[in-house]
């Protein structure tokens, strides 16, 4: 093997100083070379960003850079238009460095449903969204499989997904003739081959060579012929494979973690080229497995997704629609994919809602983004108009802030203080969140503020308002 | 940004939003004028060859083997053999091992004990390091009603008012290894129940099962201390868990007095922190002063998945690699507070009926949160839903079991499902 290439940790500024022009120039946006080095191998810059390195003068150098800061894991990239990038990965461990490229997730369709059943589905994917912290959390990709192994049928089943969808896609079945037919339909849109295996290599290699497309290589369970299997397409000059060990439910997951693990492991901490790939898992498998109700297949496709996207998939097959199954999966994605070394956090201070007069409601909430976003959107649709002061938290929720004592009296009567609250109301009351209701007596004493216990979900803010505010001044 | 004149600022102007074209999302430009004698552009799409929506991809149309540039006659006519030997990763050192639960001829009156940690690698990655000990699962039980979503309540009608017979349907009827007793009666803002009262409590539930107990707190550093106290000798010998000692009974000077009498009678002790290894490590480092370190386990804590389950993943993961490696102050069991997945709207709330019932949205939370820490090396969980225990005992149990994955062909591609 040849020498270790260095980890994206172990790569110094220095090392990126060297190959950059170094004159300065702050086209970057930072004031000078070395600070912008500093920033690329923190992973907030990309090499590119210097725009004088991209001038063919400095070809080498760029080769070179680009070479130095490559994941061990190769970025790979289907579909047009809308697109799905995969692998791109420098770590093990995501406090090592932040994982880049959060893992698609695909929807089957099969070739056995009629053209309604086939729209409808697409429909249910291209659809399903869920609001989370201010962004979309959607579906990524739709993966075609032949059921029937007819090829004309698996053409038009392309050609029907294809229309209803700009998605990128996933050609699924292990026969050559029936991938053709598909490619024929929508080569053009650069879907991700499935797959090439022991018995039809061959043929597969001809196909994502003539159709210019992305391959999977797949030998389920068997970790020295997926080698193999790499190692020989790459010898067709196919440079763009994704990995299929195998998911397996029931006895096999054991396995399929250790399998998982094993390569991200020999890619990252020992530089194997051949395992240098992005995984793909496909919790869909279990529904082959024993026969179970669908209810009981949805349960295990849901925990077995969530546990390859903890254990280093870069893509994921998944069968089930239903809303309990996805969108757990959909919230992992983002917090794993999250930079760790950055809570996901607002900036604290106070915020307006609607026109707020002198007895308006004052509450409090920490600055962690999701706590935040939930508790504005919450206040919007109650339709309040009040103050909301939010304290510096450190980034954590409530529950977590007032346990770890980021989020404690002198906090809240700080930021009080701090917001000019004092001028804009005439009331000295305010609603405190009920995961923190431990803190009202202490930050009675230290902000001269009266404490009002606060909902433990801000989804009950509208009723406590409606209800108890103002409140009484007796109290 | 953007406004100097000369092309950088352009540049970078254009730069993103050309990628942004390029990935298929519209972008409009307005009053940019371009009067540039020659203009280049180079986009980054992550490695991969670029593509125009609408233009056919260059090597997508079948193309002869001269076009693709690539020579056919060289490739290879057999499958080209490879192996594969995986590097071990031999960890210098192990996670401490801590028995719960003393049995009569221990000096206790438990049926059975429990043993957790005692781990040489992180968990499921090695399949020549089996693991020691399974993980281990207590259920609560809550000496007081407070609010709780539907889906959790539902199983709970008969023994809700009662916390020796909830304790006994944990373990007889949900198979649990052992369980935790919430005091929420002792706390300050609730009932103030005296320590006296909170011991009988926990008397009936050690008469009750017969499996390890675990002794919750109201989160008071005062009141918890004094209830702690009172148990530890009324319980003499019996090798309760805890939950927990922190920081601030550190600084509310109650530590000392907790750990002295945890000590004396032979319990065991949690040390809780939140969200920070440097805290967990001088909170045992306080400890290890009146305490026994064999007998310390740490909850770093479990945040629900979508409130920031990944800060405890990730926290966990750190916690264990540094054990492993040698850092003796983090070589304690872990334990997770999992039942908090119930914390997120998105495991009780209603969202309609696309995302369905919180019957299976609410324990699938649960679920996915305690698979998420096992993986993380938790050692010991504390649940509530019967369907998410079940599911962490069968899966922890197949991962532990190691069976390997056979070679076969991928059935699901062509499965009628």
């Amino acid at each position: 093997m040849a020498e270790k290439k260095k980890g994206i940790r172990e790569i110094s500024p220095i090392d990126v100083y060297k190959l950059l022009p170094r004159t300065n120039c702050g086209e970057c946006g930072v004031p000078n070379c070395m600070a912008f080095a500093t920033r690329v191998v923190n992973g907030e810059a990309v090499i590119d960003e210097c725009t004088p390195i991209l001038d063919s003068k400095h070809k080498d150098a760029y080769a070179q850079l680009a070479e130095l800061l490559a994941p061990p894991v190769k970025a790979i990239t289907f579909g047009t238009g809308k697109t799905a990038t995969i692998g791109g990965k420098y770590v093990l461990q995501r406090h090592e460095f932040t994982y880049q490229f959060p893992p698609p997730i695909a929807i089957d369709v099969s070739d056995d449903m009629d053209e309604k059943e086939i729209k409808a589905r697409v429909h249910d994917i291209t659809g399903f969204t869920y609001g989370y912290i201010g962004r979309t959390l959607s579906l990524d990709v739709v993966a075609v499989r032949s059921v029937t192994g007819d090829a004309e049928r698996f053409g038009s089943t392309v050609k029907l997904v294809a229309e209803c969808t700009d998605l990128p896609l996933i050609l699924c079945s292990h026969n050559p003739d029936v991938i053709k037919a598909g490619l024929d339909i929508a080569g053009n849109r650069r879907p991700l081959i499935y797959a090439a295996t022991r018995n039809n290599w061959k043929e597969m290699a001809d196909l994502a060579v003539r159709y210019g497309c992305p391959i999977v290589a797949a030998a389920p369970g068997d970790l020295t012929l997926l080698r193999s299997l790499v190692k020989t397409l790459e010898s067709c000059g196919i440079t763009e494979i994704v990995l299929d060990p195998g998911t397996f439910g029931d006895e096999g997951l054991a396995g399929t973690v250790y399998s998982f693990t094993a390569i991200r492991k020999a890619a990252c901490k020992d530089g194997d080229p051949l395992f240098g790939l992005p995984i793909l898992g496909t919790p869909i498998a279990v529904w082959t497995g024993q026969e179970l109700s669908e209810d009981q297949n949805r349960w295990q496709e849901a925990y077995t997704a969530s546990i390859l996207m903890t254990r280093y998939a870069d893509l994921l097959i998944m069968h089930s629609l239903e809303g309990w199954t996805v969108l757990p999966q959909l919230i992992w994605r983002f917090g794993l994919y999250t930079d760790p070394r950055k809570p996901v956090s607002v900036d604290p201070g106070m915020r307006t809602f609607g026109s707020p007069g002198p007895d308006a409601p004052v509450l409090i909430t920490s600055n962690y983004a999701l706590t935040f976003f939930t508790v504005e959107s919450d206040i919007k649709s109650a339709k309040i108009d009040c103050y909301l002061i939010v304290v510096e938290t450190g980034g954590l929720s409530v529950e977590a802030a007032v346990a770890g004592r980021y989020l404690n009296a002198e906090k809240i009567a700080d930021a009080l203080h701090e917001s000019g609250i004092k001028e804009k109301v005439s009331h000295r009351h305010v609603i405190l969140p009920g995961l923190a209701a431990r803190l009202s007596g202490e930050t009675e004493e230290a902000s001269g503020w009266r404490i009002m216990v606060g909902p433990r979900d801000s989804s009950g803010i509208g009723k406590l308002l409606r209800e108890h505010w103002p409140p009484r001044e007796d109290s | 940004m953007g406004d100097e004149p000369d092309i950088s600022g352009l540049l970078r102007l254009l730069g993103p939003g050309i990628a942004e074209l390029l990935s298929g999302r519209e972008i409009i430009l307005e009053n940019v004028e371009l009067d540039l004698a020659e203009l280049e552009l180079t986009i980054p799409v992550g490695g991969a060859p670029i593509c125009l929506p609408g233009l056919p991809f260059a090597g997508t149309q079948p193309a002869a083997d001269s076009a693709s540039g690539i020579d056919r006659s060289q490739w290879p006519t057999e499958l080209l053999q490879e192996s594969f030997t995986p590097v071990p990763e031999p960890y210098p050192a192990r996670i401490r091992e801590v028995t719960l639960g003393a049995t009569k001829c221990e000096g206790g009156s438990r049926g059975k004990t429990v043993t957790v940690g005692g781990a040489r690698s992180p968990p499921f990655t090695d399949p020549g390091v089996k693991q020691v000990h399974p993980p281990v699962i207590a259920m609560d039980v809550f000496d007081t009603p407070f609010p709780m979503p539907r889906a959790l309540k539902s199983h709970l009608t008969e023994v809700i008012d009662d916390p020796a017979a909830w304790a006994r349907m944990n373990v007889e009827k949900y198979g649990a290894d052992m369980v935790t007793v919430h005091l929420l009666s002792t706390d300050p803002l609730i009932n103030d129940a005296s320590p006296k009262e909170a011991a009988r409590t926990v008397e009936d539930v050690l008469q009750a099962v017969d499996v390890p107990v675990i002794i919750g707190g109201c989160g008071d550093p005062k009141k918890d201390a004094q209830t702690f106290i009172e148990i530890a000798e009324m319980a003499d010998g019996e090798r309760l868990l805890l939950n927990s000692v922190t920081s601030d009974m550190a600084d509310a000077k109650t530590l000392e007095p907790v750990a002295k009498a945890a000590d004396k009678h032979g319990h065991c002790i949690l040390a809780f922190t939140g969200l920070d290894l440097n805290s967990a490590k001088e909170l045992n480092r306080r400890l290890y002063q009146f305490f026994p370190a064999d007998r310390i386990l740490n909850d770093l804590t479990t945040v629900a998945l979508g409130y920031g389950l990944e800060y405890s993943f990730t926290i966990h993961e750190r916690a264990r690699t540094a054990g492993l490696m040698g850092d003796t102050e983090l070589q304690h069991p872990t334990i997770s507070a999992a039942t908090n997945a119930w914390s997120a709207r998105e495991a009780w709330m209603d969202l309609g009926p696309k995302f369905g019932s919180p019957d299976f949205r609410g324990p699938i939370w649960e679920t996915i949160g305690s698979l998420t820490l096992l993986l993380a090396g938790v050692d010991l969980f504390l649940m509530m839903h019967p369907l998410a225990v079940s599911t962490m005992r069968d899966v922890s149990s197949r991962l532990i079991a190691g069976g390997a994955a056979k070679a076969a062909e991928a059935s699901w591609v062509n499965a009628r499902i």
